[in-house]
This record gives structure tokens, sequence and C-alpha cells, in this order.
């Protein structure tokens, strides 16, 4: 008889890069971090950026008011971005940047920094996101119109294939779409789309015999819910369609320039903040998804922490998900065998299932003429996925353990401590941002910042050049990260993406016909519809939470004024007073309620409506909801209010009890 | 947003001496179906009524419609801009398509026109379109004729094409119908007779060059051949660095400079005071008044300086519902 054939490799496999998104307040203090990280073992780098770099603004601009290095670390120029590198070899460090807007920007400091450590680009490797369309999506932090936007994304992967060979020009996000409520099959189709959208406009701007290593160096960024056998399937369908229109669309002759390659964080739309500590075993198993089958094996994780839906990370919390990854790869056996699901009959028809059904909806976005021309479809389609995923958890079709269902608890030791369990960033770090930079302006040579952006300008308007080049020149000059994208905005314009809630479907009515009873006669005694103003203060562009609020209140029988975001205080204040709002809601989730908030119930009293009630939704540690509510804040909502109706219920109660109108039996 | 109900004449006032931080609390107060607000709505309007301001009310009443999608709200944020380069203040009026399914509804229109929110010479008030596309909220008329005594130019934004604009021309004195290049309905929609014949016509995305141009001159011909050679067509981007917003500021202005006002202000204090009897009586109390067109007789007759809550309350009368 002979041998049977091993059911193991040769070899054992090497692990994935293992990276933690991590970055806060300014480069000195993430350059520590990041430091502390790799001797930890962590293998890739991977930077959060705070929101007014993401959004193109500088430290000191209104908008950057309560962001600077909230969400992320604050870079504005080379200077910054030299000290987040310090002592950092970038000539083997593999480092992805959750950057978009002003990707090329930040990849120009990036290579300006290498250059003073004497690393020529050429060896730079790592990943710039880059992904506009899912920005428009779900993200938020978009700055330029659709069209010079997808200009930005293919001069910079022309830019990349031919002079730094080993970067990812570019990570095609579904992550984002899985947070904003898709459904597997509408993930896996929008993100293809996407790809299909960037592919397209890159082909106008590189040679055809380039477009092999263009589509080689496209990677993916894509997400895993706690559904772990489905989410596999899922890798599974995108890469079979990834091979597919590499071979078909793009006639891309070499098999491993087709091979999907993606990185992954799991997902933090089912991390819970009742119980926070069962999403440990939530992202552990999100964590095989992308790692069980080796065919379809991530190349880069980085994990949530089990506190995401509380506050910010702290660095010990960010340890604990590294070692989940460290075990998963040294400990386990996961990295012995060849693909465990080949030949499995379930795996290939769940595989069957989503493709068909991708495929159709990959049909439907080409016909609205592709992703770009499809924004508002498909935002719209997100929103509604994301109202049914929503319904279901009310109704408890859908549990999630700890919060619909197994609610009773002892006491959480893990949120005891005198931090909330939660990273505070210190308040001092914005105005010692503003300081530094401007300083930065004051030693700088302002005759070649000048030159440099009108140099920019010039190419921005001049549609065959690549803007890269002028990019590196006005880094390397020392102009800041506002500057850059306020010439591009000169040139290019701005934009506000669809807010996709106008054409989410009503809900069935005996869900809420209670609430439209109180809503209606609420509105009689005030003589006028009960209206209420949804707004998004400062540069969180998370808007999924606020789309659903707006949305259940117009449900509900309210007329809801929903403005998006990226809101200054003014402008909301404004729009309060404007529309005769009679509540006005808040939704933030970048850390900046501190700041925010109050600077938004003072504006309200310099426009005189200070009377008009405000209360506020988001990821708000207890003790800050204290300070909010004592400064004249009514109401205070987290993650763990994830009951809708009741959150109208008690809108009606306060307004009515503002109008000293009986409240409604 | 007061808690009680605003005082009508002292809000009159206001409007007459030019304060446009009155608006808010005029809206509130045109808005509110409680019988307390009658009243002192019917004082508001009566105090900004021809009779008490002497004449017309000064500001340029300006309808806006045309299907979704044309750009409408870029071409807004374009024209405030421009009037605000020429020192006018302007408030807008936006009518907002969402259907009220629920009786809610989703009022977007504000976060698409673009205006500096310091700036106190402009005021942007949305309501939802109450049912039918097209449809004006039932305040908005009377909205329209109080502003109009404040501000230099009061915008109706409105969605749809066909039917809509005629309920517009009923409130504003100029009526600028918005297309976008390519959309062939708005043509066939003017051959069939289905669409009125607007003051302007502005074709939007000008950017998009040959096809514009073609847009441009095809309505253009449309007219012509409909005997309508005096409505002006625009050509207009609203994109940065924007084009033709000039042009068609003083294609508006001209068609107001040309207009008798006074007549067309009186045909629309009568349509709206028989919109606001059949709202409230329904058909009951129009055939009271012996039909519909026995009520616009009546209406032809009455003193030219009556504001609408005379003129509904006289309808009234007459009808027996008082």
């Amino acid at each position: 008889m002979a041998d049977r054939p091993s059911p193991r490799l040769p070899e054992r496999d090497r692990p994935w890069l293992m990276r933690t998104y991590a970055g806060h307040s300014d480069a000195r203090r993430s350059n520590e971090l990041y430091r502390r990280n790799l001797e930890k073992g962590q293998t890739g780098l991977s930077i959060a950026f705070d929101l007014p770099t993401q959004t193109g603004y500088d430290p000191d601009h209104e908008l950057a008011r309560g962001e600077v290095g909230k969400v992320g670390v604050s870079i504005a120029h080379r200077g910054d971005m030299r000290t987040l590198l310090d002592q950092i070899p970038l000539g083997e460090m593999n480092t992805s940047m959750t950057i978009n807007a002003t990707a090329a920007w930040l990849l120009a400091l990036y290579i300006v920094t290498a250059e003073e450590q004497g690393v020529d680009q050429k060896q730079l490797q790592g990943t710039t996101q880059n992904d506009i369309l899912k920005e428009y999506l779900s993200r938020g932090t978009y700055a330029f119109p659709p069209g010079p936007s997808m200009r930005l994304i293919a001069d910079t992967i022309a830019y990349t294939v031919t002079h730094i060979p080993r970067w990812n020009p570019i990570n095609i996000c579904s992550y984002h779409l899985q947070e904003a409520g898709a459904t597997p099959v509408q993930e896996i189709a929008f993100t293809m789309s996407n790809a299909i959208a960037v592919l397209d406009a890159v082909r106008q701007r590189v040679p055809q015999e380039l477009m092999g290593s263009v589509f080689g160096r496209i990677s993916f960024f894509v997400n895993a819910g706690v559904r772990f056998i489905e989410e596999h399937a899922k890798l599974r369908a995108m890469a079979i369609l990834w091979d597919e229109l590499g071979r078909e669309r793009y006639a891309v002759q070499e098999d491993k320039q087709r091979r999907f390659r993606y990185g992954v964080q799991v997902n933090s739309l089912g991390l819970t903040e009742a119980q926070p500590e069962n999403n440990v075993y939530r992202i552990a198993l999100e964590a095989l998804a992308v790692t069980l089958g080796r065919s379809v094996r991530a190349r880069a994780v980085q994990l949530p922490a089990w506190n995401e839906a509380l506050g910010l990370p702290r660095p010990w919390d960010q340890q604990w998900s590294l070692r989940l990854q460290q075990i998963l790869a040294y400990e386990t056996d996961l990295l012995e065998y060849p693909d465990i699901f080949e030949g499995s009959k379930v795996m290939e028809g769940l595989v069957a299932e989503l493709l068909a059904g991708a495929r159709e909806e990959m049909q439907r976005v080409a016909e609205l003429g592709g992703a770009v021309e499809a924004v508002d479809y498909m935002k719209a389609a997100l929103v509604e996925s994301h109202r049914e995923r929503w319904r279901r958890i009310e109704a408890g079709e859908q549990v999630v353990v700890g919060m619909n269902r197994f609610t009773s608890t002892e006491p959480s030791p893990l949120t005891a401590g005198a931090d909330g369990g939660v990273l505070r960033v210190d308040p001092q770090v914005e105005a010692e941002q503003r300081e530094a930079l401007a300083r930065w302006r004051a030693e700088r040579d302002q005759a070649a910042v000048e030159r440099a952006l009108g140099e920019l300008a010039r190419v921005a308007r001049a549609e065959h050049e690549n803007i890269m080049p002028a990019t590196i020149a006005a880094a390397r000059a020392g102009a800041t990260t506002g500057e850059w994208a306020q010439t591009l905005r000169e040139v290019f314009g701005e934009y506000r993406a669809p807010t996709g809630v106008a054409e989410a479907a009503a809900l069935s009515s005996q869900q809420v016909d209670e609430l439209r009873e109180e809503v209606e006669r609420l509105s009689e005694a005030l003589g006028r519809r009960l209206k209420f103003l949804v707004g998004k203060p400062g540069l969180d562009g998370h808007s999924n939470g606020a789309e659903q609020i707006a949305v259940r209140a117009r449900d509900a029988g309210m007329d809801v004024v929903y403005e998006g975001i990226r809101l200054t205080p003014a402008q909301i204040a404004n729009s309060a007073a404007q529309e005769g709002v009679h509540v006005v809601g808040l939704s933030i989730l970048s850390g900046s309620h501190r700041e925010l908030i109050p600077a938004v119930l003072e504006a309200l009293r310099q426009t005189g409506v200070g009377e008009v009630p405000v209360v506020v939704g988001g990821i708000i540690p207890e003790s800050d909801a204290e300070a909010l509510r004592e400064a004249g804040v009514a109401a205070v909502y987290t993650p763990k209010d994830w009951d809708l109706n009741r959150m109208m219920h008690d809108i009606v109660a306060l307004v009515a009890e503002r109008h000293g109108i009986a409240a409604p039996a | 947003m007061s808690l009680g109900t605003a005082d009508g004449l002292e809000l009159a006032g206001r409007l007459r001496a030019g304060d446009l931080s009155a608006a808010p609390a005029v809206l509130n107060l045109l808005e509110s179906r409680a019988p307390a607000a009658g009243e002192q709505a019917a004082a508001l309007l009566s105090g900004v009524s021809p009779a008490a301001l002497g004449g017309e009310a000064p500001g340029h009443v300006v309808g806006v419609t045309g299907p979704p999608g044309v750009g409408k709200s870029s071409l807004l944020s374009a024209l405030l801009r421009e009037w605000r380069a020429r020192q006018r203040t302007v408030a807008v009026l936006a009518v907002d398509p969402t259907s009220r399914r629920s009786g809610g509804a989703l009022l977007g229109d504000r976060a698409r026109i673009d205006a500096a929110p310091g700036d106190r010479g402009v005021f942007i008030r949305s309501t939802a379109a109450g049912g039918r596309l097209g449809g004006l909220a039932p305040a908005t008329r009377a909205a329209a004729a109080a502003l109009a005594a404040a501000f230099d130019v009061v915008v109706i934004e409105t969605v749809g094409v066909g039917q809509s604009e005629t309920e517009v021309a009923d409130v504003a004195d100029t009526v600028a119908v918005v297309v976008q290049p390519g959309s062939g309905d708005v043509l066939q929609f003017l051959k069939a007779g289905i669409m009125e014949i607007p003051d302007v016509l502005v074709v939007t995305k000008a950017d998009l060059g040959r096809i514009a141009t073609r847009a441009q001159a095809d309505l253009t011909a449309a007219l012509r051949s409909l005997g309508a050679d005096r409505t002006p067509v625009l050509a207009v981007s609203a994109l940065p660095p924007g084009a033709g917003i000039g042009e068609l500021v003083e294609a508006l202005d001209a068609h107001r400079a040309a207009l008798d006002l006074p007549a067309r202000r009186l045909h629309a204090r009568r349509r709206h005071a028989l919109a606001d009897f059949a709202a409230e009586h329904g058909e009951r109390g129009l055939r009271a008044l012996g039909g519909r067109r026995a009520a616009e007789r009546w209406l032809a007759e009455q003193d030219p300086a009556l504001d609408v809550p005379a003129l509904v309350s006289g309808l009234e009368q007459r009808a027996g519902v008082r």
C-alpha cells in the first residue's frame, strides 16, 4: 500500500503581518507607542491619523477644533512625519497608512522622510488606503469631488507602480461597507464595483503594458463579522471574482498578479458596550474567518480592542488584541495545513450563493454607470440594510449576547478603574500642535513653499500631469497638510456626499404605531409638527448612527432636518434657529465630545435658541456623560441605548416637558 | 423658537423695519395650526399687506423648480453667492420632495445648499412638500409674501416638472425652470403643453460643453415654435469657477422689471386665498360658493388691497361656514 500523503504542509507557513491600528496625540507620543508595539512582536505598522490630517486641515483650522490627536496622530508636515518614524528603519518596515483624501500627500511625506533616513523610495513597502468611494459611502473623510478624487488615486497608483514597486497604492475597502450595514452580497459587489471604477480610471493614465503590475498591486481591506463561516465564504467569492476581473476585463496574464490580496480589521459594528468583555470572544471568532482557509488567508491582520464601543483603547488593550494574533499564529496548528475547506460541499455551496447574488448586484451598479455614478444608489442601499439589521436586533430576531439577550450581569472589573477602561487624550495636545505649527511656519523658507504650492496648483489644473512629483516637492519645501489640501480645494472644489437617508424605506407601521400617536399628539399641542435637527459636529465622518436616528425619527412622524457630517457649532446653531426645530440631536464618535458639545451649546445660546434641548449620542464614557449633562445636555445616549424607539419616546417626552405640555400617557 | 404664541403685529413691524432676524419666528408662526396662532398669523399678514406697506412688498419672489438631480442645489448655492456679492439679502424656502408616508419627513435640502453660516443676510428654511411632488407646503405662500417685505430676494425651491410650476407660478413673481442637458422630457412637456411656459429656462451643467449648447438651442427653438420667444434660455455652470450665474441674475431681474407686479401679486393673493379656503373647507365649501369659477369671479371683484386672510374670511362668510 502506497504511503498516504500527509495532510500537512511540508513546512509550516509564515504568519501574516501583525499590526495594531494605532496613533494618537502628536508624533512624539505615537512614535513611543510604535516602538513599544514593535518590541512586543508586532511585525508591521498601521498608522491612525487624526481627522484633520485625514480631511486636509491644519490643527489651527476651525473645523479641527476638538479633533486634533483624537482618533489618531496629527501630522501637519514633514517634521511631524520625521518625528513619528524616528528610529524606525523605513527600508525594513512595512507600513499601512489609513489615509484616503490626503493619501498622495501623506505618501509624499513618507517618501521624504525615507529620503532623510537615506532610504531610497524603491525599497519602501506598505499600503496607503486611498479608497475614496467608501469614504463617500461610509467613512466620511473625503475632501474633493469624485472626478478629481479618482484622478488623485490614479496618479498615486501610476506613480508607485513605476517608482515604489513594492507599495500597495490602494486598499479597496469592503471593511467600512460592512460597518455601514452591508450584507455579505453587498459587501462583495460594491467592493468589486469600486475596484472596477479605480482600475478603469487608472487605465486612462498608464500604458496598457503596465496594467498587469497595476492589477497586481491592488489590495483589499476587508471586514469579518461574527458569522465566521459565511464571512470566510465571502472572501473565497471575492478571490474568484477578482481573478475573473483580471483575466476578462483587464487581460492580466500572470496568475500571481491576479491573486486576491487583502488585509483585515475585524468587525467593530458588532462589538457591544454592554458586557464589553464578551467582545474578546467575538474578535477571536472573527479572526478565524480570515485565517482558517489557507487559499484566502489575510496578508495582514489588525484586531480591534475589546473596549472600542466604550472609547479609545489604551496600549494594554491593544496588546491584548495583538496577543490573540500571536496565539493563533504560534500556539495553534493553524499554519500547518493546506486549505482545510478544499472540497467542502458546504463551503462551495455558500460561495456559489454569494457569487450569484454579488454578480447580480454588480450588474445593477454597472447599469447605473459604474460605482462613481452609483454612489447614491449604494449609499441608500446601505442605509436600508443597516436599518433592517437594526430592526432585527430590536425585534430580537438577531441575537446579540449581553445586549438583547442574556443581559443580567455582574459588574465588570475591567471597567472599574479610574480611567473607566479607556484612553484619554491629553486636551493640551491641540494647543501644543497649534503652537508647534506656528513655529514650523515661522522657520521655513516661505518663498519656497509658495513656489511649490503654485506649481502644485498648476499641475492640478493640468489634467494629464501626475500630481505626485509636485506633491513630493511641496512636502520637501515644508508645506503643511492644510496648505496642500487647500491648494487642491481651490482647483477641484469641495463636495458633500449623499446622505442616503431620504430613500430609506419606512418602517412597517406596527413597530412605530404607538410612537406616531405620541408624535401626532405632541405636534398637535405644539401647533406644528415636531421638528428635530440631527447633526454631526466636527470632522467625524462615521454617520451610520446619525442616519439611523434620522430615519427612525422620520418613521415616528417627525420632521427631521438631517445635515450630514462635518458641521461647525455655528452651522448647527444657525440651522437650529432658522429651521425652528424643537430639539437638536448630535452624534460624535471621535472622542471630541468634551470640546465640541459645549461649543454647540454656547453657539445655540449666542444664536438666541439656547432653550432648545440638546441630546447627544456617541461613544461617550460615563464620566464624560455626567459632565455633558452638567453643561446642559438633556440626555446622553451610548451604544448600550440600542432601542431607538425608546430613544424617540424620550425625545417626545423631553420636548413635551420643555413646552409645559402634559406628557403623553 | 418661542415657547408661547408669537405676536403677529410685532413680527410684521420687525419685517417692515427690515429686521431679518424675525424670519425664523415668522415661519414658526405661519406654520402653526394652533387656534391662537391663526389670529396672530392674520395680524402678521395684514401688517405686511400692500395696504400696510403702501404698495407691494419690495422683495423679488423667485420660484426655482425642476426635476430631481438637475443640480438645483448647486445652482442655488451659486446664485446665493452672486446675490450676496451684489449686497442683496436672500431667503430660501426649500420645499423638500420627501413624501410624508409616515407623517414625518426627512428634510435634506439644507445640507446641499452651500451658504456661509455666519451670514445674517441669508435665511434658509426647509419644509415638507405635504404629499404631492412639486406641491407647496401650506405655509410657503404666506411665508413668501411676508418675507418679501424684508428680504431683497425670496426663493421658493420645489422639485418636479410638469404640473408643479403652476403652483409655484401662483406665488412667485418670476419662475425659473431648471433642466439639465439631455433631458428630452422637458422639451416634450413644453411641446405637449403639459408644462406651462416658464419665465426663465436654465440649462445646468454648461461645463458639459456641446451637449449643453445643443440643449440650449433645442429649448430655444421649441419655445420659439410655441411663440414664446421672450423666454430666455440660459446655460449655466454652478461648479467652480462657475459660468453664466451673473447673466442668470440679470435675466431674473429683467423679467421682474418688465412685469406688472401689482397685477401678478394680486392674482397670486386671490389664488392663495382660494387654495387656503379649499384646504380648510374642501369641496363642500367650494359648492357653497357656487363652485370654483364663481368663487374666482367673486374674488376678482374684491378690493385689490385686501390681504389673504381677509379674502379667506370673505369667502367663508359668503359660503356661510363661519
